[in-house]
């Protein structure tokens, strides 16, 4: 029954996971940068954004002409729905890529700080949970979309600590204070990007449950 | 939606000979609140509609167990009288169906003519009434005296509505109301119900998912003769919780 509509919404479905996978390697690329002290990735995490915005002009046309089509229902309404919310995350995981891209230009200029190790393991983190919210609605797997929920004031807290520390570095040293600010840049756009991780999440959870877990936190999953 | 209930079916079975078509359906229609009964052709949600006006033990061969009340009178009881209760419960079907000999005024006064209603400025009065609720008034005002099977056909389902609404029933039936309509004549329908809502209980059978959702408060989804699920329509479109709900809304069942 209804092969169209599953076809139409597997299409949306692959098309969303390409945009995913494009944001995960623009994330990548630009993370990347301030550990190996290189910009080789630059230009391709400018392309990638291109793809990205393209991608979510497509997807959202897609959606809009499935909506006008089937009048989708249930859990196919919620899945076009948590779509059109996602491309809108994800175009934004691509403009802070390329944010960080400048930043880390930036700071590669100027005198380097011990610290940046430490970014790039908030990096990691928010990589993990770009990549778990992800293939939570790849595997529709509303339990690790709850664990990438809880992920997120993990990376609130790091920013905090790092930013703190930052400051400090800065007050103490002040031939520090370019590389520091565009440290400090390079974590916000990082917890912007664990915000927008989340975001999908709650998606993911709303498209397989119906449950709306936005503001107040999402209930344990019952298969924990 | 109010929730005091004007209509209850417990245990409705519903036959014909040995065939049990409904098996003991209980369901509670609340004060001015329009329901939806959706699910596949023979599922028997027409079936459980003409249960409500005992239209269903006019079929040949066919008998209703189970009870069924209205504002607390049984419309099963022995002492009852069907052709009484109707007046109680209009019924609009899927074809709309003016008598053909009669003219637009005559179809709409018909129900009151039949209570004995003679008074011509009474019957003018009622009539123009039920034709502005049924928002048919401004279209016909001029030609009452042609015949009704004159209309088009979105007109001729309002003026069936409207020969309902003559006899001031508290609950109307509609079994498929616009299946036979065109848009615009639909979204008129549509729109009398939300208006009638406001004064009346409606139970309407459809087979448009998308009207169910538009115009009812609640929905009852029927399968094989019992109901799968039943609760608020806006939970049933978004996040139903029944299975087979799910698939059948979505049209991957039925």
């Amino acid at each position: 029954m209804n092969r169209q509509l599953d076809l139409a919404l597997d299409g949306i479905r692959k098309r969303l996971l390409e945009m995913g996978t494009a944001v995960e390697q623009s994330v990548e690329d630009a993370t990347q940068a301030l550990l190996v002290r290189s910009v080789d990735g630059f230009e391709r995490v400018r392309e990638t954004e291109t793809k990205i915005n393209r991608l979510q002009v497509e997807i959202d046309q897609e959606c809009v002409e499935l909506i006008a089509q089937y009048t989708p229902v249930a859990r196919d309404l919620r899945l076009v729905i948590a779509a059109i919310k996602m491309t809108m995350d994800l175009e934004r995981m691509g403009d802070q890529a390329m944010n960080i891209t400048h930043c880390v230009k930036d700071y590669l200029k100027e005198t380097p700080i011990d610290l940046s190790l430490r970014l790039s393991a908030m990096a990691l983190t928010c990589r993990r949970m770009i990549a778990d919210s992800l293939d939570s609605f790849l595997r529709r797997d509303e339990s690790l979309a709850r664990k990438v929920l809880l992920r997120d004031d993990e990376v609130d807290s790091e920013r905090d600590a790092i930013v703190k520390e930052l400051l400090e570095i800065m007050r103490k040293d002040s031939s520090k204070v370019s590389s520091g600010l565009a440290l400090i840049l390079i974590a916000r756009n990082l917890e912007r990007l664990g915000d927008h991780a989340t975001n999908i999440a709650e998606d993911v959870i709303y498209a397989s449950s119906g449950e709306d877990v936005r503001h107040v936190g999402a209930k344990p999953s019952e298969t924990e | 939606m109010n929730s005091k209930n004007l209509l209850v079916t417990k245990g409705l079975k519903a036959f014909v000979a040995d065939f049990e078509i409904l098996h003991g359906i209980d369901l509670a229609v609340g004060e001015r609140e329009v329901v939806a009964l959706i699910g596949p052709s023979g599922c028997g949600k027409s079936t459980f509609l003409r249960c409500l006006n005992r239209l269903h033990e006019e079929t040949e061969g066919a008998h209703v167990e189970g009870s069924v009340v209205l504002e607390g009178i049984e419309l099963y009881d022995r002492k009852s009288d069907p052709v009484a209760l109707r007046r109680r419960i209009g019924m609009v079907f899927q074809k709309p169906n003016p008598f053909p000999s009669m003219s637009v005024f005559d179809n709409v006064a018909a129900g009151i003519v039949l209570q004995g209603v003679k008074n011509k400025s009474v019957l003018q009065e009622a009539v123009e009434r039920s034709l502005r609720q049924a928002a048919l008034w401004d279209e016909v005002k001029d030609y009452l005296d042609r015949p009704g099977t004159s209309l088009s056909g979105g007109q001729q389902q309002r003026l069936c509505i409207a020969r309902a609404l003559t006899v001031k029933p508290p609950v109307l039936l509609m079994d498929e109301p616009t299946s036979a309509l065109d848009p615009i004549s639909t979204a008129k329908i549509e729109e009398l119900v939300a208006h009638l809502k406001e004064q009346m209980t409606i139970v309407v059978v459809t087979h448009n998912m998308q009207q169910a959702s538009r115009i009812s408060d609640r929905t009852a989804f029927f399968l094989y003769g019992n109901v799968v699920e039943y609760g608020a329509t806006r939970e049933v479109f978004t996040t139903p919780k029944n299975r087979k709900t799910e698939e059948y809304i979505t049209g991957r069942f039925g």
